[in-house]
């Protein structure tokens, strides 16, 4: 099985506070890997060592050259046209309107190709956000927290369409979030992270096409949210 | 080890694109690092000879110009009416312009009455208008310092507006449902938030202000650094046309590290806030 992205033995260091503890994590390729963590737990920091945006102090992180990544916010250049959005930094050749339109209309945004970012609903944007990430053909996608800022209802839509996507295209997945409804419905695996360490790392046998509830959906996130240290009432 | 290397195979560390924090010496010393290179080239030509001392001074000869003056042609007074007229005009344009253009950004009512007729206005070179000036105000202090100010008005009144219209609407929004209204809210909330643009036009005010100062004191003036300015370029006395040039320079940095004070002290929340 060969890996879409693998973390060896990485520590990393911010100041005194150590944020990453030899972590070591392996997303195989088509996997879909969620990463669970609290708020200051390293999970970011995980996803942007990948990204390239920090250096690890010690180990390393690999990643195909092929990668791509949708923000917690759509981060759409406001001066471009959503089409030119979607195909921004491909080579020349490739970033033509027929790339870019067939992309918009596997996220049901085709018709918005010639409008402007600041028009789209936050829903919307972050589907041209998805669109972008996914034009690439990407061996790696990675999530940060991509669903966080979305209302409850387009968030459920935005969940369903990644899935639908994920399992067309097949891309291993890293989603960094802190919903363990989330990682339950889309993960193949979840890995928490607690203290800058891998704390669990456990598959997720549930049948697919998934939906919320049923006691081993539950089952698993009450056990889940017991490892971040939130405590379900019966 | 064959089954993580075929695992792998493939896989790439990511180029990390980190730019490292400098340290302040290294800093401070890259910053100096032109403008003494730039002196040393002038030293290099005058003191050679390959220039000859009559097409520029070389750094000795200005110095001993500039010393001269002071003992016997009082620069320090001609220096110190240049930079309180430079200060006085940029004080009373850039006013005007932030009023301005607080205004035209702030009320729909005020953009219309004022923004065309300024910027119409905008387009006559201030330079032609001293005439008018000496003819109304006389060759005194007040003509000098209106044609500065009227040229300073304008770029302070274009980022002033600018500014004040791209400040974040929900913001505001959120000031006025929390009771802010009127002087509270304008001073309180929406100048400060413009003030990048703001500290910008002032930039750009004391850029064009000195513009302003060299012209209306070479005209008629018979103080200040343009006076002797004009008076070495009649004379053909070189060292002093470089010496005046020099105080310029020195005005502009003089300028630049007010507006960096002002910056500092005006929007510490903007410290360390750079796109790298």
């Amino acid at each position: 099985m060969t890996a879409a992205a693998m973390v060896e033995g990485v520590t990393k260091a911010f100041g005194d506070h150590q944020v990453l503890r030899d972590v070591d994590l392996r997303v195989d390729a088509g996997e879909f890997v969620a990463l669970l963590g609290a708020s200051g737990s390293g999970k970011t920091t995980l996803l942007r060592l990948l990204l390239g945006l920090e250096a690890p102090d010690t180990g390393r992180a690999l990643v195909p050259p092929v990668r791509t990544t949708v923000f917690q916010e759509p981060r759409l250049v406001a001066s471009k046209r959503v089409w030119r959005n979607v195909v921004i930094g491909l080579p020349r050749a490739t970033a033509t309107r027929p790339v870019a339109l067939e992309a918009l209309s596997v996220v049901g945004l085709a018709k918005h190709a010639d409008a402007w970012p600041g028009t789209l609903s936050g829903g919307e944007a972050q589907r041209v956000a998805l669109a972008r990430a996914l034009v690439r053909r990407p061996d790696l996608l990675l999530l940060d927290e991509p669903f966080a800022a979305l209302d409850a209802l387009t968030r459920l839509k935005m969940q369903g369409l990644v899935a639908d996507l994920v399992g067309r295209y097949r891309p291993g997945v890293l989603l960094v979030t802190h919903d363990v409804e989330e990682a339950v419905l889309l993960a193949d695996r979840v890995a928490v992270l607690k203290d800058g360490r891998i704390a669990v790392d456990q598959p997720v046998d549930l049948p697919r096409p998934r939906r919320v509830g049923g006691p081993e959906f539950d089952g698993l996130r009450d056990r889940f949210l017991a490892d971040l240290g939130v405590v379900v009432a019966d | 080890m064959t089954e993580t290397t075929t695992a792998t195979a493939g896989l790439v560390e990511p180029r990390v694109d980190q730019v490292r924090p400098r340290s302040r010496r290294r800093s401070l010393a890259l910053r100096v690092l032109v403008p003494l290179a730039l002196f040393g080239l002038w030293w290099l030509l005058t003191g050679t000879g390959i220039v000859a001392p009559n097409v520029l001074a070389s750094p000795s000869a200005t110095a001993s110009a500039f010393w001269n003056l002071v003992t016997h042609d009082d620069l320090l007074g001609d220096i110190g009416v240049s930079v309180l007229r430079l200060l006085v005009g940029v004080a009373i344009g850039s006013a005007l312009g932030l009023l301005l253009g607080t205004t035209s950004g702030l009320f729909a009512l005020g953009e219309e009455l004022l923004d065309s007729s300024l910027q119409m206005l905008r387009t006559i070179p201030f330079p032609a208008v001293i005439f008018f000036f000496i003819v109304w105000f006389g060759i005194g202090e007040t003509a000098k310092v209106a044609l500065i100010a009227l040229a300073t008005l304008f770029p302070m009144y274009l980022q002033a507006s600018n500014g004040v219209r791209n400040v974040d609407r929900r913001v505001v929004e959120a000031a006025r449902t929390f009771g802010l209204r009127g002087g509270r809210l304008v001073g309180g909330v929406i100048v400060p938030l413009a003030s990048p643009a703001i500290l910008n036009g002032l930039r750009f005010s004391f850029g064009v202000g000195i513009l302003a100062l060299v012209i209306a004191e070479t005209d008629n003036a018979n103080q200040g650094i343009g006076a002797l300015l004009y008076q070495a370029y009649s004379l053909q006395q070189v060292a002093n046309l470089m010496v005046c040039i020099i105080l310029y320079a020195l005005i502009g940095i003089l300028i630049d590290l007010i507006v960096r004070l002002l910056e500092r002290q005006l929007m510490p929340w903007r410290r360390q806030v750079a796109v790298r």
